[in-house]
């Protein structure tokens, strides 16, 4: 049996998507022009689909940031912060991240993943109990893999079923670790953390909440759903990334703990790993400065939201449950949802796909992610030309008459 | 429909007693009833021998989803590292049935 044997079902399943004449997983931007519009396949698009919740990769500000930082300090750091140092601006980014949460401690990862894989399957070690969400993002089920702990999945935001399982767990010695999502990446809902938390004090266990998609966008000071739910004091850990609303990349993890230092010389994906570059710092230093200054940003995140969610929801579309930064629109399968990808991408706009098995419970869908500086105008002819599409397809009823 | 179904009958305990101590043919026929919409077709019979990833048409997110439900069934958790190990039907009660006695 050759190495690419066991890939044979997934092959298949790429061929067919390629069928549709272009190829989703390897979409190619020849020029980047906003945070809103991109040259794709020689066309000007609109892109909603980037993360780019406040819109800040071309924020004048963060971008001059990044230059400045990169005529002082060079291009890179080659290496990692335990063998090579660290440099002043990765410690100030760090104190600026912790008092922004109001935490005492925090540690900059290279990426979000990086900060999920080897915070949460370092905390839980042999012995101890890791606690996941059904719907949990990819780099949550790898540090599953990676921890000694015994791992246990609950029904997605569900609160009685993690107290089923915590309940189950009896007196078992050993530490409960129960890990959450602000916003899910896929149908962009929230956890109902406050009830969440309530269980996980019940049992005595810790709260580890990932923040990547609610950083910014929801909370009176943007630091996520641990804030808009109040529970802030509650959360243990809170991870992040620097990835969507601040414009760059890298993951950060914040906590009270006062043995959280630790963490710096056991937790492999920090220690084993190039540090992030000073442009990437002083960019982020620059970011979360927008943040906290320009609370409108949120606003009008929101009020984008809003726009597509109810618009698509008003044509018939079958959507996430709630309103978030990411709106997932469900497709009946695999084809279907390639299909209209395919479709908006000819009609000049670009969104995810999202097909098993990276979806939960099987589900095709069409991933939209919203921006700060999206235009009413933009978003309005996105949902005109989508529901064009869904009638197309038969995804939607045909247009109904006007009576009379 | 299938042959591990018809075991409930040889081996029954007091209903009150289900939660706490299932029988095997209780266990079996939970599984055959989670797995039957994963047949590769109408005429598969579900088997203590059925290797679940590779008979049936199910994927490994599923198979989660399934132990979830039967983790509720019968009060029990299965940790995932567990689950990597079950591959048949017969293992699948089997790591039920002593989870349930541990209690």
């Amino acid at each position: 049996m050759g190495l690419f044997d066991r890939h044979a079902g997934l092959l298949d399943a790429y061929r067919d998507v390629r069928t549709t004449g272009a190829d989703p997983f390897q979409i190619r931007m020849e020029r980047v022009l906003s945070p809103t519009e991109a040259i794709i396949n020689g066309k000007k698009c609109l892109t909603v689909g980037t993360n780019n919740y406040f819109g800040l990769t071309f924020d004048p500000s963060c971008m001059q940031a990044a230059i400045d930082a990169i005529q002082a300090e060079g291009t890179g750091t080659t290496g990692s912060r335990i063998a090579n140092g660290s440099y002043s601006e990765h410690v100030a980014l760090e104190e600026e991240i912790a008092a922004f949460y109001g935490k005492k401690h925090c540690m900059v990862f290279t990426t979000g993943y990086q900060a999920n894989l080897g915070v949460i399957s370092t905390l839980a070690g042999p012995d101890d109990f890791l606690l996941i969400d059904a719907d949990s993002h990819a780099s949550i089920y790898d540090a599953c893999k990676q921890t000694q702990a015994e791992v246990v999945r609950f029904k997605h935001n569900d609160p009685a079923s993690l107290d089923a399982r915590l309940r189950r767990l009896g007196d078992k010695p050993g530490n409960r670790l129960v890990v959450l999502e602000g916003i899910y990446s896929m149908l962009g809902d929230s956890a109902p953390l406050k009830e969440f938390v309530e269980v996980c004090k019940k049992y005595g266990a810790y709260v580890l909440v990932d923040e990547a998609h609610s950083l910014g966008a929801l909370g009176d000071n943007g630091r996520g759903l641990c804030e808009s739910a109040g529970v802030l004091d509650d959360c243990h850990f809170i991870v992040g990334t620097f990835s969507k609303t601040l414009g760059a990349i890298g993951g950060y993890c914040v906590s009270n703990d006062p043995d959280f230092d630790i963490l710096r010389v056991t937790v492999r994906s920090y220690m084993f790993t190039a540090s992030l570059p000073p442009s990437i710092v002083a960019s982020v230093r620059q970011a979360l400065k927008v943040v906290k200054a320009r609370p409108e940003l949120r606003k009008q995140l929101w009020d984008n939201v809003a726009t597509l969610y109810d618009g698509l929801s008003a044509q018939g579309f079958k959507l996430g449950p709630e309103h978030g930064p990411v709106v997932g629109v469900h497709l009946p399968d695999r084809m279907t949802a390639i299909g209209f990808w395919r479709a908006m991408l000819d009609a000049g706009i670009y969104v995810n796909v999202a097909v098993p098995p990276a979806t939960p419970n099987g589900v095709s869908l069409l991933r939209c992610s919203l921006c700060a500086v999206h235009t009413k105008e933009q978003l309005e002819h996105m949902i005109e030309v989508m529901t064009g599409i869904g009638r197309q397809m038969g995804v939607l009823p045909p247009k109904l008459r006007a009576a009379g | 429909m299938s042959t591990a179904q018809n075991l409930i009958v040889e081996n029954d305990d007091a209903p009150h007693s289900f939660r706490r101590h299932p029988s095997r043919g209780e266990v079996m026929a939970e599984i055959c009833a989670q797995l039957d919409a994963f047949r590769a077709d109408d005429a598969q019979v579900i088997r203590g021998a059925t290797v679940i990833s590779k008979d049936l048409s199910i994927d490994s997110l599923a198979v989660m989803d399934m132990i979830m439900e039967l983790e509720d069934r019968f009060d029990v958790s299965i940790p995932m590292n567990t689950v990597a190990e079950i591959h048949t039907v017969d293992e699948l009660a089997d790591t039920i049935l002593k989870l349930a006695a541990r209690r």
